[in-house]
Parts: C-alpha cells; structure tokens; sequence
C-alpha cells in the first residue's frame, strides 16, 4: 500500500511532462484534459530533434552548453576537492601552522553556505565583470566549482578515513612520492566517494537556473535551463516541444545516476560510522 | 626528485614505529610540504576569489542602512518573510520527518522495495527547473492533471490552485518535498545502514518491539545525522528559489513570493541590486547560528558515532 502511493507520487509529475509531450496537437488545445492522449505520437520530439519550432531553434547548441557547464565543473570539482581532501587528510601535516591552515580552511569552507546561493548571485554578477567574467561559461563553473567544493572536501575526508593509512606507508616505503601516493592509492580507493561527488556535482549544474540566467547574457552562451524558462514569459508557448525538451534535457543526469548507483550505495553504505 | 628520495629514507621509520603511533606524528619536510601547499591552493584560491570576496561584497552591498528602511515600508518584504519562515519551517521539517520514516522502510530486504527505491530517487535527479514547470502545468487550470483526476475519480471540480495564498504556498512546498524527499531519504538509510546489526538485534532479543527500537534504539544513534542534516537542509532552503519561481511564480499577485525570488524582483526586474542583498542580509541572524551549531556539530560528529 505505501508501495504503490510512493510509486504514484513519485511518477506523477513526470507521466505529466510524458503526457504533453506525447499530445499530438498543436495550438489551442493541450491540455485537453485527458489522462491519457487519444492520439500519443512522438511527433513533438522529431520537432525537437530538428530544432522546428520557436524557442527551440538551438536547442542542440543550449544542451551543448550546458553539457559543457556541466562536465567542466564535475571534473574539477572532483580533482580540486580530491587535491584538497587529499593534503588535509592524507599527508602529515605535522602541528605547525600548515596543518592550522588547513584545518581552518576545511572549516572555513562551510562558510560558502552562510549566505544561500540565490543571493551571492547578485555580489557575483558584479564581481565577474571584475574579473573580466562576465557573459563567460566560466563565469557559472567558477562558481558552481566553489558551492560543491565544501561538501565534496567533507564527504572525501569522511571516506578516506575507511582507508588504512598503512596502505599510504607501504606505497611510500616502495619509493612512491606523493604523487603517485594521490593517484595510485587514494583516487582509486576513493572511486565510490569520487562517484558521489561527481553526481552531485553535475546534479547543481543541471538544477541551476539562477546563475546561467545571470551570468550568461548573450544568446551564444544560453544554456537550455534558461531557455525553458521563457515559456513563463510566453501566452502561446509550443508546449508540447518544449515538455519533449525538458524530457531530453532530463535524460544525462538519470543516466549517470543509473550507470552509477552501484558505487554510489558502496560510498554511502560505508559513509556514516 | 629528491622530495622522492626523502620520503623513501623517512619511509622505513614510518613502518617500524607500527600501528600504535597516533597519525600526523611525523612532519612534512621540504619539498613534500611544498606539494602540501600546492593540492590545497587551488581550493584556497576559488575560495577567497569566488567565496570569500563575494561575501565581503555582499556584506559591503547591504551596509547601507536606508536600504534596510526601504525594505521594512515594502509590504511585499514582510509578507516575504513570512512565506520564507513558512516554506522553511514547514517544507524542511516534514520532508526530514518523512525521509527519515521512509528510510526505515527501504531497508526492508526485498527486492521491489529496492526497485522502488530506484523509482524513488528519480525525483532528485530530474533538473528543478523542469520539474518545477512540470508541477506548475499539473495545478494550472482546469485542464491541468491533478483538477482533471479530481473531476474523473471524485466527481470534484478542482480549485484553482495559484488564486489561493494557502494553496499555492502549499503547492510549492508539496513540489519542494516531492524533489528533495528522495536525497535525504537515501542520506539517511546509509545512516541506517551504518548501525550495527548486532546493536539491533540485542534489542530485540531484549524483547523490543519494532516502534521501541526505534524510539530507544535506532533514533539516539540518528538523531545526531538528522540534526546535522535538518541545519544543512535550512541553510539551502532559506534561500530556494526555483521552486517558488518556477511553480507558483509568486502567484496570486506576488503573495507567495520568497525573499530569494524578491532579491530576483529587486535585483533584475528593479535593477536594484543592493536591496536585493539587503534583503538575502536580514536572514543572517537567523543563518548565522543555524551555520554556527551546524560547523560545531561537524566537529563532534566522529565521537559521537
């Protein structure tokens, strides 16, 4: 019974973006009320697939960029806060004042958080012109790098601390540096933790709209999250392409999730002890 | 090379003096506490330019007390406010409470539970943008799916949903848990997972019931996680924009507006940037503390599981 009221509410809204893009008709009547189209056709998604309709006429390019948002910020992200997770957990610091700074960084990090995203987003429109930023992708994965890093740094410490630390010793005692400690030793043991990072990573990107609203200007750069946002500004939007968009749009970080949950439930099986 | 060769000619000492020495009694020398600084200086830096600064930025923005004064004669702040409190104290706390039940019931071994289980973390990874549109096609109208069911399964002609402050409030929380739900739920049965098998079962061999372990038995060794987790959740939501924006747009006439989506109305619709920050500002008495006991809770966290 709690079975199939979770199955329901968790399939609903996405059978109502399946049921408009699967509607046929184009103008007056989309919603028409139907639990089910009388006629489903695929016929909104061969319109996005060759860009045949208004809003969509990039849709490609957009999804282009915000795969490219996307990637770019998951990759660093994983190699910054691996870097960083790496030299405060696994090298020795010793007690001087490396190892204050560091743990007063790690801390300091989840002052990131203090003020929510949505509002630095206005100091960060103008920094980026600062910078020399603005209307840049880079603008959007500099900052999206900088809101993961925190807590891809917290989940990394907490992870390797299932990590003998002999394992290190030993491969240092083979005359391995710590360069090749970091990529022989702990990036592969570290893989379901790595795992979770970059899904989380990727999952920001794609849940963002504020930032590649704000930071991106030009039509070149718009990202596909920000184009499926004019439909509010819209009387007459061509619904049901823009719902067969936002299924399309939907699929890469489903996929990622599906190709990854075996080693996501390893890292998190292991993560809280 | 030599940073190589001087971690070899350490590397022996390290071996010999066994598992019993704490970690970190050995000091870094030379070239690999050069490497030390070198991994964590790319995080250091994306922190003070893209973290640190923007902050000071915004805390420089807000200092203007007349902005504060504007805020407090603009109707729409209070009203803000109050919506934000609501959709915090509200939407944060029953999708904790829920998760944290629902969790329990996923770790039941058998194997349609785990395949629900993958059913129910869709949610979380669909994009909030288009789920958000999803939710706001679903309640909009007549012919939208949830007045449609209604009419065809009750006989009920649905309200319509974004003419109500109440309803339209609700819409946005219930859309709000629906996408957050999921993460949380899964956050929590690794937590679960963590426990001891043995811890349980001497409870139960103790002769506790299912709801006593619970209460005596699983929930101490949580409450910790869900703490932790129910502070993280408040600091992001305190500043959700999305779904506001995306499935009631502040409808009926901006009555459901969040401080994130009022800062949005000030800073790009008003072209008024700093009353936008003036307005992210008066939540910090409020963040601060929450940001404060959740940093201190991190601390402690280790000895306490």
């Amino acid at each position: 019974m709690l079975g199939i009221a979770l199955l329901i509410w968790s399939v609903t809204p996405v059978y109502n973006m399946l049921l408009i893009a699967l509607d046929p008709e184009e103008g007056e009547v989309e919603f028409s009320g139907n639990l089910w189209p009388p006629e489903p056709s695929l016929d909104s998604f061969r319109v996005v697939l060759t860009q045949d309709a208004r809003y969509l006429e990039h849709f490609w390019r957009q999804l282009g960029n915000s795969l490219y948002i996307g990637l770019t910020t998951m990759f660093l992200t994983v190699l910054i806060a691996s870097l960083a997770s790496f030299a405060v957990g696994r090298m020795r610091l010793g007690q001087g004042w490396l190892r204050t700074g560091a743990a007063v960084l790690s801390n300091a990090s989840l002052l990131t958080y203090a003020i929510p995203a949505s509002f630095l987003v206005f100091p960060f429109h103008r920094i980026m012109h600062d910078y020399g930023l603005s209307n840049n992708p880079w603008a959007v994965i500099a900052a999206q790098v900088t809101f993961a890093s925190p807590l891809a740094i917290l989940i990394l410490l907490e992870y390797a601390r299932l990590i003998p630390i002999e394992l290190d010793d030993a491969a240092r005692v083979d005359g391995a540096s710590s360069v090749e400690v970091y990529r022989r030793v702990y990036l592969p043991l570290t893989t379901p933790a790595l795992a979770v990072v970059a899904t989380y990573a990727l999952v920001l990107v794609w849940n963002d709209y504020l930032y590649q609203f704000a930071l991106l200007s030009s039509e070149r750069h718009m990202t596909a999250a920000v184009m499926q946002a004019q439909l509010f500004d819209d009387a007459d939007p061509p619904w049901n392409a823009m719902m067969a968009a936002a299924i399309i749009y939907s699929l890469p970080p489903v996929a990622i999730f599906l190709v990854l949950r075996r080693t996501m439930t390893a890292a998190l099986t292991n993560w809280w002890r | 090379m030599s940073g190589a060769q001087q971690v070899l000619a350490a590397g022996p000492s390290v071996s010999v003096s066994g598992p019993g020495q704490p970690p970190g009694h050995r000091r870094l020398h030379g070239s690999d506490r050069i490497l030390a600084i070198a991994f964590v200086a790319p995080y250091a830096a994306i922190f003070v330019a893209f973290a640190v600064y923007p902050i000071g930025y915004a805390l420089w923005m807000g200092s203007t007390p007349s902005l504060y004064a504007d805020l407090i004669h603009d109707p729409r702040y209070l009203r803000s406010v109050v919506n934000t409190l609501l959709f915090v104290g509200i939407g944060v706390n029953v999708k904790m409470f829920l998760a944290l039940l629902l969790s329990g019931f996923f770790m039941r071994p058998r194997w349609w539970i785990k395949t629900l289980l993958v059913v129910y973390v869709v949610p979380w990874t669909l994009p909030a943008v288009q789920a958000c549109i999803s939710f706001h096609w679903m309640l909009s109208g007549e012919e939208g799916l949830v007045d449609r069911l209604l009419s065809v399964l009750f006989g009920v002609d649905g309200p319509i949903w974004f003419n109500h402050r109440s309803l339209a409030l609700g819409a946005n929380i219930v859309a709000y848990v629906w996408k957050w739900m999921p993460f949380w739920t899964v956050i929590f049965l690794a937590g679960r997972m963590a426990i001891p098998q043995d811890v349980s079962d001497a409870a139960a061999v103790d002769g506790a019931s299912g709801s006593r372990r619970f209460v005596h038995v699983t929930l101490p060794l949580l409450a910790n996680l869900y703490l932790v987790c129910t502070l993280l959740s408040t600091i992001w939501t305190m500043g959700e924009f999305t779904t506001v924006y995306f499935v009631s747009g502040g409808a009926p006439v901006w009555a459901t507006d969040v401080l994130a989506t009022l800062g949005f109305h000030y800073a790009f619709d008003v072209a008024n940037p700093a009353l936008g920050v003036a307005a992210a500002m008066s939540m910090l008495p409020v963040l601060v503390p929450v940001v404060i006991v959740l940093m201190r809770r991190l601390q402690t966290r280790t000895v306490q599981l």
